[in-house]
């Protein structure tokens, strides 16, 4: 991928996250979050995983965002006019921050491993094949536990959205 | 300017994930709270994928597979569990649900 690309892509995607965060409408941070998965699978094609940046659009940017913006619908909540926090909290807030804040600044100042030069062959994450070999030798196991994984969450979902009547002392 | 190496994914990744992460602490709102750790998941997954394409493996690349999959039951479980508390509460605010506090 190109500097200039790469470049678009990455201030795109950092742009957009800030934009999930500072956000007061919770319809237009899920718009943000969307914006930012986009900007993250086209990193993604960057990087020649090029299923993966699909699959990303397609589960994110399709089911997950598109999940979020129902449920804010659903609840359709008032804005965020609240009032102010409490000195303390407000304080344990701006602590929390700055420690984030130095930890990157640390990481983007001294984090610097050895990067090896990317093959001039093309990347084996691009060959769907390799993906299918994978799936069904060495990660069979977890691809079943992830199916089981699947069906507890959909029983999961139906058992916690179900109501049940007369039961009000199971709280 | 120089062409993009690992270094430069990974302060991606983590500018993606402390900005999630900061999102998680300050944010009131429970779904954006959640919105800002799935935030946190993708720049995980960035990590993952920039690694495998410069070791020339795969194996990063098929674990992406599989954070996709469990992000997508844990979106639906967690919003279901919202739904629920809101039923209940009426309130989906961070600060409002302290009943444990009292």
């Amino acid at each position: 991928m190109g500097p200039f690309l790469f470049l678009f892509f990455a201030i795109f995607t950092v742009v957009c996250a800030i934009g999930v965060v500072v956000n007061k409408n919770a319809v237009n941070a899920a718009m943000s979050l969307l914006l930012s998965l986009v900007g993250v699978a086209g990193l993604f094609v960057g990087l020649e995983a090029y299923l993966l940046a699909f699959l990303l659009l397609l589960v994110y940017a399709g089911a997950i965002v598109a999940l979020f913006l129902f449920i804010v619908m659903l609840l359709d909540m008032k804005g965020d006019d609240r009032p102010r926090l409490a000195a303390v909290p407000m304080l344990a807030r701006i602590v929390a921050v700055a420690l984030v804040a130095a930890g990157v600044v640390s990481f983007i100042a001294r984090g610097h491993l050895p990067s090896p030069p990317v093959q001039v062959e093309p990347a084996i994450g691009s060959d769907l094949k390799v993906y299918a070999y994978q799936l069904f030798t060495t990660y069979l196991l977890p691809v079943q536990i992830l199916g089981f994984l699947l069906l507890i969450a959909m029983l999961g979902v139906i058992v916690l959205s179900k109501r049940f009547e007369g039961m009000d002392d199971i709280k | 300017m120089m062409t993009p190496d690992l270094n430069s994914y990974l302060v991606i990744s983590v500018l993606l994930f402390a900005i999630g992460l900061i999102g998680v602490l300050i944010r009131r709102n429970t779904l954006v709270v959640f919105m800002c750790l799935e935030l946190m998941l993708v720049a995980a997954t960035l990590a993952l994928v920039a690694f495998s394409r410069y070791n020339g493996t795969m194996d990063g690349n098929v674990f992406v597979f599989f954070i996709l999959t469990v992000a997508a039951a844990e979106v639906a479980v967690g919003l279901a569990i919202i739904v629920a508390l809101f039923r209940r509460r009426m309130t989906i605010q961070l600060d409002e649900l302290n009943t444990l506090k009292n």
